[in-house]
């Protein structure tokens, strides 16, 4: 079976500072991947290397096969790839409806459409509505970004991501400064998530994290230290020695 | 939406009723200079305040068209094809100011802007036996579209007014498509905007080519009303006014740039006559606006006007 994302031999330096040094990985369709690491492991620079914000010295990101080095970030989208962002960026003065309909028409052809009445449009505004009801935020769809807590703006990011439907969608700590009963509704979305969407997750929380991915990599100054099942990453002494801290 | 309706039908009647109630020339052809600066400004703002792009070229699109026209017809050209290769002419001048001035954001792409607009001043300027140098060069006759004589100045004034409404009517149209959309949302958040899956890049150069384009319509109107182009025309002094326009009514709007060119224009025009320090006027003006009113005057007076009705409203509970 091809990969859904196969990322070989990477490489980034920024000056003398290597961010992201020979790291490979392959994840299958619909698997959930958990990627760990202390601060400033590179695991941020690894999405960007992904996604195309920074472009890698050396290696080679496959989307199902497909090399996407060379494709500027907006095609790799069209391929099926999706993101949300540690530190959030949203369109803060319009509403959450208005937000998920920007992410929709990333991909909709009408988006060079000068003439046509965007708030006229229903196929988007219904499917963007959609979105929304699924990550619980559909009674709040008029409100403008700005007059929302935090916990929603996080699950509005995974709103417009999911909105996209895309095949491989990257998560970067999506938890981060949630109340657990924010994280709770989190979970429920990840969980909820179809198997036909690949999830790829940075995350610090581990109980969470844990829970629900299937396999973990853990990142260590720009290096894979250690890969496997869950179970085998929580046993590794590695693991404890640079992570967990025991 | 039915207030505005309303609103939009009186403002349409009052503009209609101009000839019939301002019967002096001078005032007559002033409204006219309004109408062809508020399309300048509306074409920048496109730039400006819907994408984010400050340009300080803008009045170069004047020149281009004005002097491809008059080249035109003074070689032979009919009206109608004159029109329409010195718009097309311009607005691929345009195209191609776009992909050089998009290398760059921010103050880059405003020098750049300013360096293009100060190419097309300089040639305007150095090419004598082409434009005439620093004297300009004459347009010889307005057109008559449709067999209708427009070099009167009612009948001019009506001419502008019906290419102003048709441009306006297209920008509204933009500004609340998927594209404006589209155009403002990669002001707000390019980086985000494109792990959306849209081209930043194309987006922004077609905004800048829409706004080179009725840049270009007021140019010819422009060179309709004066008959007229030299290099005075398209100076840097030119391009600044006309950014101070959309800023000082309000980039953030559709209509703020229509209000700024009102009130820059009769600065320049009327009240010059009573003061010689009309520039200071201006600065002024441009001050005080910015200290009271940071977003512009149209913001800032729906701003007052939504303060002034929640205050009634209060008022009345009470």
């Amino acid at each position: 079976m091809t990969p859904a994302l196969e990322i070989s031999h990477l490489k980034k330096r920024f000056g003398g500072l290597p961010a992201t040094r020979d790291v490979s990985l392959t994840v299958m369709p619909g698997e959930r991947r958990l990627i760990i690491g202390p601060n400033g492991a590179g695991k941020t620079t690894l999405f960007n290397l992904v996604t195309g914000d920074l472009t890698p010295d050396e290696g080679s990101v496959k989307l199902f096969g497909r090399e996407m080095l060379k494709l500027p970030t907006q095609q790799r989208v069209h391929l099926g790839l999706a993101r949300t962002y540690q530190i959030l960026t949203l369109f803060p003065k319009e509403t959450l409806l208005h937000n998920v309909v920007l992410a929709l028409l990333g991909l909709d052809r009408s988006r060079w459409n000068p003439w046509a009445y965007l708030a006229g449009q229903r196929r988007l505004y219904d499917a963007a509505r959609a979105a929304l009801v699924q990550v619980g935020l559909g009674e709040i769809a008029e409100r403008v970004v700005g007059e929302t807590s935090y916990g929603e703006r996080r699950r509005l990011e995974m709103a417009m991501a999911l909105a996209q439907k895309p095949k491989v969608l990257l998560l970067d700590e999506p938890l981060a400064g949630l109340s657990q009963e924010e994280r709770k509704q989190v979970r429920d979305v990840l969980n909820a998530v179809p198997r036909d969407v690949t999830i790829v997750m940075i995350e610090h929380d581990m109980d969470s994290a844990l829970a629900f991915a299937e396999r973990i990599t853990l990142l260590h100054y720009g290096e894979v230290i250690v890969e496997g099942t869950r179970a085998e990453v929580v046993a590794d002494p590695r693991t404890k020695e640079v992570y967990l801290g025991e | 939406m039915t207030r505005r309706l309303v609103a939009l039908v009186l403002v349409a009647a009052a503009l209609l009723a101009v000839p019939l109630v301002i019967t002096n020339e001078f005032y007559l052809n002033l409204a006219s200079q309004i109408l062809i600066y508020g399309l300048l400004a509306v074409s920048l703002n496109l730039l400006v305040g819907y994408g984010g792009m400050v340009s300080l070229g803008h009045a170069s699109f004047i020149g281009l068209t004005s002097y491809t026209a008059v080249l035109l017809l003074n070689a032979g050209f009919d009206q109608l094809t004159t029109a329409l290769v010195a718009v097309a002419f311009s607005t691929l001048c345009g195209a191609l100011f776009g992909v050089l001035a998009l290398r760059a954001s921010g103050i880059g792409f405003l020098m750049i802007t300013l360096a293009l607009g100060q190419i097309v001043w300089g040639i305007a300027y150095r090419a004598n036996n082409l434009t005439g140098g620093d004297n300009g060069i004459r347009f010889a006759a307005r057109p008559q579209p449709f067999g209708v004589d427009i070099s009167s100045a009612p009948h001019f004034y009506y001419f502008t007014l019906i290419v102003f409404a048709v441009a306006l009517f297209f920008i509204w149209r933009l500004v609340r498509s998927p594209f404006g959309a589209a155009l403002q949302g990669a002001r707000d958040q390019p980086r985000r905007m494109r792990m959306l899956g849209h081209n930043v890049w194309l987006i922004q150069w077609l905004a800048f080519v829409l706004s080179a384009f009725w840049g270009s319509v007021a140019g010819l109107l422009y060179v309709y009303y004066n008959l007229f182009i030299s290099p005075h025309a398209i100076s840097l002094q030119q391009s600044a006014e006309t950014l101070l326009m959309a800023i000082l009514g309000g980039a953030s709007t559709l209509t703020g740039p229509i209000v700024g060119a009102i009130i820059i224009t009769l600065v320049k025009n009327v009240v010059s006559t009573y003061i010689d320090r009309w520039n200071s006027l201006l600065g002024a003006i441009f001050v005080i606006v910015i200290m009271f009113m940071p977003f512009g005057i149209v913001p800032g007076l729906r701003q007052l006007w939504v303060r002034w009705r929640r205050r009634a409203k209060t008022e009345r509970a009470v």
